[in-house]
């Protein structure tokens, strides 16, 4: 109902544009230079949704504002902009139109309804750009952690048909099921009968890593391979025995050394010096 | 709030049946993204409970879903029958392997399989099973 | 009605799965594999299941079934090529599949196959610790 007045919002653009840019200044936010284009873009839509869209949210004027607006909360993320930042953006947004309004409106009781419609608008906007904002951040931290997994765990073949995968840093468990795939999947494109899983590098294991760690064993077996795990600390069998997992059957070695001896026992080799 | 994006119900009435629902799972577990391991445990989970379905169950209706909250997409599978119900849950609910005989209903084993595992039974009237498999887990 | 082709190699035989076992297919298996090992007095048999991607409790019957009727007849059941996803899964469905030896790949499997005849199978294979 008091579309009218947020529909005259259009003809202003310009003052606001420059009221906004300056109200985000005055908050320490970075210059607005880089920000213009799309800012200017997304001034334009909004405004142009307010002026034909009667306030509805669900129509395509304003569906084009939230896309933008999605699109630059995700990009600020990348650039490294701060949560703050990104709540500045609407607030000020809002702040400029308001002022805006008291300028060409004096009838108080349109006013305060106009901008309780404003408000409306703009803080389910702020949602929908937090949420953008957090899905960028989750979506940046993912990427990492899937580039550090890959990283750090590298897979060593060190004989014909044995393969190693040391592991190094803690092991959670959703890391261990990354491993475990890897190490499946090594075995099928190697060739490999015997993987070797050296967990010296891990400083403590608890009970969900330890059952997927068992898990692997297992799952190699039944892919017609085997799996030894080497350089348990002593803290680890210590933790183990406590928290009564049970490792019968599972092979065990205290050092990579060892397991490769084992491997080869395992494939009837010998190394035999020479004369 | 777990909102639903597609839906299909599938008629489980003979053994042939099942290729067909194992086909459309799999639909809906490539169509969110699913990785293949657990696009495996969806479907395998899905085939027990299909096989239960009509073996105890007398065939039924099988209701899949692809679902979405906040966090994550999902594949949301109920499994309804009208047969005589479930005697005791908690015994079908426990491992049967340990003891090396047959898996009995492979429920526990199924539930395991997924990430959300619901069951409903009434002696007399039949058997609702739900499971949802997340993306992340 | 389909049936699943049993290949010969020499002692063994080889059975590729690259369908879905439903009840009758799988029986007609069975049926098939026990008159083929009588046929050819086979000492092995290989399943291919590297095209399998869901192993499900009934497929792991069948396989079970498989294993020891073939032993009945003397012949060594090996299942290969199972895929890494199946295998966790089947760890985690807590199929055990006993009964069930397993190898890489088809050569790998006939590698097994060889050595059981040569020195029989009543010695398991047991990797334990030899003080050197």
């Amino acid at each position: 109902m008091q579309y009218g007045l947020l529909a005259s919002l259009k003809e202003h653009q310009n003052t606001l544009l420059t009221t906004w840019s300056q109200l985000l200044q005055a908050n320490g936010s970075t210059e607005g230079v880089t920000e213009e284009e799309e800012s200017k873009e997304f001034a334009s839509l909004l405004l142009d949704a307010l002026q034909h869209s009667n306030g509805n949210t669900k129509s395509e004027e304003f569906e084009k504002v939230h896309d933008l607006l999605i699109g630059i909360s995700i990009s600020r993320v990348r650039r490294g902009f701060s949560i703050r930042e990104n709540a500045q953006y609407l607030i000020a947004f809002k702040e400029a139109a308001s002022k805006i309004l008291l300028e060409i409106e004096s009838d108080s009781a349109a006013l305060y309804s106009s901008n309780l419609e404003l408000s409306r608008l703009l803080d389910n906007m702020a949602i929908l750009s937090f949420e953008s904002y957090m899905k960028g951040h989750e979506d940046v931290i993912s990427r990492q952690i899937g580039e550090i997994s890959e990283i750090s765990t590298p897979v060593i073949r060190v004989w014909d048909g044995i393969v190693a995968l040391p592991i190094i840093g803690t092991l959670d468990s959703s890391r261990t099921q990354v491993v475990m795939e890897n190490l499946l999947q090594q075995i099928v494109d190697t060739g490999s009968s015997i993987a070797i899983l050296d967990i010296s590098g891990v400083p403590a294991v608890d009970s969900l890593v330890a059952q997927h760690l068992i898990k692997t064993v297992s799952a190699t077996r039944l892919m017609g391979a085997d799996c030894i795990i080497s350089g348990i600390r002593p803290e680890i069998a210590q933790t183990v025995v406590h928290l009564g997992i049970d490792l019968t059957g599972i092979i065990t070695k205290a050092s990579l050394a060892s397991a490769l001896q084992t491997a080869f026992d395992m494939l009837q080799l010998t190394v035999v010096k020479r004369k | 709030m777990t909102t639903v994006t597609n839906k299909e119900v599938l008629l489980i009435a003979k053994e042939q049946d099942v290729v067909p629902l194992r086909s459309k799972v799999k639909e809906y577990g490539v169509n969110i993204g699913m990785s293949i391991l657990n696009q495996t445990r969806l479907i395998t989970a899905a085939s027990e409970l299909v096989r239960n379905l009509l073996k105890y169950g007398g065939g039924g209706k099988v209701t899949i879903e692809s679902v979405s909250n906040a966090r994550d997409l999902g594949v949301r599978i109920t499994f309804i029958d009208k047969g005589a119900g479930i005697q005791d849950i908690s015994l079908a609910m426990q491992d049967g392997y340990s003891t090396g005989k047959s898996l009995g209903l492979g429920l526990p084993g199924a539930k395991r399989l997924v990430n959300e595992f619901h069951i409903h039974t009434e002696l007399g009237n039949g058997t609702t099973i739900t499971i949802v498999k997340w993306n992340k887990g | 009605m389909e049936r699943i082709p049993i290949l010969k190699m020499g002692d063994f035989l080889l059975v590729t799965i690259q369908v879905d076992l439903y009840d009758q297919l799988a029986e007609n298996l069975e049926t098939d594999l026990i008159e083929t090992i009588k046929k050819n007095n086979s000492k092995g048999v290989l399943i291919d299941i590297s095209a399998v991607s869901i192993i499900d409790s009934f497929m792991g019957r069948i396989l079970g079934n498989i294993a020891v009727m073939s032993k009945i007849m003397d012949a060594q059941t090996v299942v290969v090529g199972m895929q890494p996803a199946v295998a966790i899964t089947l760890v985690e469905l807590g199929l055990s599949l006993n009964g069930v030896i397993s190898a890489l790949n088809v050569e790998k499997g006939m590698d097994l196959l060889r050595a059981k005849m040569y020195n029989g199978d009543n010695e398991e294979q047991t990797y334990d610790d030899r003080n050197q």
